[in-house]
């Protein structure tokens, strides 16, 4: 069910502002893609155009392609909703739903399509998506109670279980650890390695010893200079991007010579 | 690169004068005491505080505390400031004039409309007229009582969910020119006075709804309330409780809009970019991110439109042509309420021992519907409350 994802010459522009320029990547089926580069290179942006996200900011917009096992994402008759329910999303900043319980967090992506399901249905979802996200030996017995009320990794837990609860073929990761302490983070990159199973899985991260920890391949974004438009540098192997990576650019910023 | 962090570290603190001068500070109580003394006034200056005269004391110098430590400062005792008491004091003095002027209010209502409750010669609740100045008084307010609720009723029904759609589109569908124009428009809206819509409502509205109101007697007419028992013709439709109500919701539309359009934007980006990144479309990203978000505040836009609903007089006033029954046939003419009575009776109720005091009657019970609507509220809002944001 996980697929590929495949980007040609994609710009992406706020407005009449270019900020990423012409970026292509290949991403196999159940890998571990990171995006790495200084604050500001647009990788998040980038990332967010592979749910269509990156539209819902007044004057987003992309040209060039995703290919979605082939099927283009900005195709004239495809719906963006419907790309958003194929492509989960998880974000930097943990955002359960404050007015809704860890049950009905989990199962928001149902309630928010309209879809019925038996009471029982929904435990079992709840159930495997709280244990896909391993989240649920400890929310177990209060599953009624305000998902806000969780620490800052359970709530970005709560958020993962959410996002793999309605089954999607492809998980995008802005910064998930940026706002969690070490153990938290270890939790969630652990789980990224169990996810990877069932999932294409791309993150963005600061934390380049996190990029080496998880992912397969590395794509490293950077700015040609002040008002340029991000680039993508390199992309490559993980180990080969931080071993002995290509480009002039991508070892300064890997041995923290940039700027 | 250690040197380059350094290097980037200190241009980073060099960057901001205050920090650049907290670390002089710093050095210089290494180095002499004079010369800490200098700088300690150089910063107290920059920091904004000299013109107290005290800058010099040793507390008053948060900034510099590392650098100020070596020179005796003590950390045990209450450090006072004229300022905190002065202001502890002026917000517990307004919030306990608050209490004192309810319970003013209450007290005076409750002491003024003492005489109403004797030497009546109907009910004081159930009697469906207001004779307070016949021998013997006659007079009660089971008429206006139902008035005013039905009135305030038709208003929230009507009202408040225009409101909210209004508030909805300013927040998240109009595109910027649009919602600026309109959220200032609703906000001119509020600001009209009562007796404006007052006399739109009796000149315009009322005139030109006369066939809608026939309309509704008798498509809808199977709904006892829509139906008009005594008109024979379009013409003898007119100021009805329905009127009434109408004029009102109009008249809450820009109280209660402009209160949930604020509390509308103020729902996070990342709560609504949850919703998105479910597959939500517009409506169900509102459903689910906005709406639930906004519950506690709609609800108190809602008491404060009912508020302005049931305490409106002037308009009520107008559009309404009084009589003192329970008519549950709501587009038939006639009907008063509280305010409006208490507005119109006025002039003929001093020549009476009994006018004045049932007229302050009927100003208590308004208070206490206000009072009981109220706290039913808070108790819906507060029902949620761990889970409302």
């Amino acid at each position: 069910m996980a697929k590929q994802i495949d980007v040609e010459n994609l710009n992406v522009y706020y407005g009449d502002f270019l900020a990423v320029q012409d970026a292509s990547v290949n991403i196999a089926p159940l890998t571990v893609t990171a995006f790495i580069g200084p604050s500001g290179c647009g990788k998040s942006t980038f990332l967010r155009t592979l749910n269509r996200m990156h539209e819902v900011i007044p004057g987003g917009r992309v040209t060039g392609k995703v290919l979605l096992d082939g099927e283009d994402l900005y195709g004239s008759d495809v719906d963006p909703v419907n790309v958003r329910r194929t492509v989960g999303m998880v974000f930097q900043k943990a955002n359960p739903f404050p007015t809704m319980s860890i049950y009905d967090n989990v199962i928001a992506g149902y309630k928010i399509a309209g879809t019925r399901k038996s009471k029982n249905d929904f435990d079992d979802i709840v159930e495997r998506s709280l244990r896909g996200a391993n989240l649920w030996e400890e929310v177990k017995q209060r599953l009624n109670r305000p998902g806000a009320g969780l620490s800052g990794g359970q709530q970005q837990r709560l958020c993962i279980a959410r996002a793999i609860a309605v089954e999607p073929q492809v998980l995008l990761m802005d910064e998930p650890c940026s706002a969690l302490d070490p153990i938290s983070t270890l939790a969630i990159e652990d789980l990224i390695a169990e996810l990877k199973a069932s999932y294409t899985i791309v993150i963005v991260t600061h934390n380049m010893q996190q990029a080496a920890r998880v992912s397969d391949r590395t794509a490293f974004f950077n700015l040609a200079g002040v008002g340029q438009p991000g680039r993508l540098v390199e992309y490559d192997e993980t180990s080969k991007i931080f071993s002995n990576p290509s480009q002039k650019a991508t070892e300064d910023y890997i041995s923290g010579r940039f700027g | 690169m250690p040197e380059t962090w350094d290097r980037v570290a200190a241009d980073d603190r060099a960057a901001d004068p205050r920090t650049a001068e907290a670390e002089l500070l710093a050095e210089a109580g290494e180095h002499g005491t004079a010369a800490t003394e200098a700088l300690t006034g150089r910063l107290a200056g920059t920091a904004g505080s000299g013109a107290s005269g005290t800058v010099a004391a040793p507390t008053r110098r948060h900034g510099a505390a590392p650098a100020a430590a070596p020179h005796g400062v003590s950390i045990t005792g209450r450090s006072t400031r004229v300022g905190d008491r002065v202001f502890k004091g002026l917000a517990a003095g307004s919030g306990g004039l608050l209490l004192v002027v309810m319970a003013a209010i209450a007290v005076f209502l409750i002491w003024k409309a003492l005489p109403a409750f004797s030497g009546n010669s109907g009910n004081l609740i159930t009697t469906q007229a207001w004779r307070p100045q016949s021998s013997p008084p006659f007079f009660g307010i089971a008429a206006i009582l139902f008035g005013t609720v039905v009135s305030a009723l038709i208003a929230m029904l009507v009202g408040v969910p225009v409101a909210i759609g209004i508030a909805l589109f300013i927040a998240h569908y109009a595109r910027r020119r649009m919602a600026t124009v309109l959220g200032g428009i609703v906000d001119l809206l509020a600001a009209v006075p009562s007796l404006v819509f007052g006399m739109w409502g009796l000149y315009f509205l009322v005139p030109n709804t006369r066939g809608f109101q026939s309309w509704l007697s008798e498509y809808w007419g199977w709904l006892p309330f829509l139906k008009n028992t005594t008109a024979t013709s379009t013409a003898q439709y007119g100021q009805s409780l329905l009127m009434a109500g109408i004029v009102l919701a109009i008249m809450i539309v820009p109280t209660v809009s402009a209160v949930t359009r604020e509390v509308f934007l103020q729902v996070p980006g990342e709560t609504m970019d949850a919703a998105w990144a479910l597959g939500a479309t517009k409506w169900e990203m509102v459903r689910t991110a906005v709406l639930p978000f906004g519950r506690a505040g709609m609800i108190s836009a809602a008491m404060l439109g009912l508020g302005r609903a049931l305490g409106e007089t002037i308009a009520v006033a107008l559009v309404l042509n009084s009589g003192f029954v329970i008519n549950p046939h709501l587009t038939e003419p006639g009907g008063d309420t509280f305010a409006s009575t208490i507005a119109l009776k006025f002039g003929e109720a001093s020549g009476s021992p009994k006018g004045i005091p049932a007229l302050v009657f009927a100003g208590l019970c308004l208070f206490v519907i206000t009072l009981l609507v109220n706290s039913a509220a808070r108790m819906i809002i507060a029902r949620r409350r761990e889970f409302t944001a």
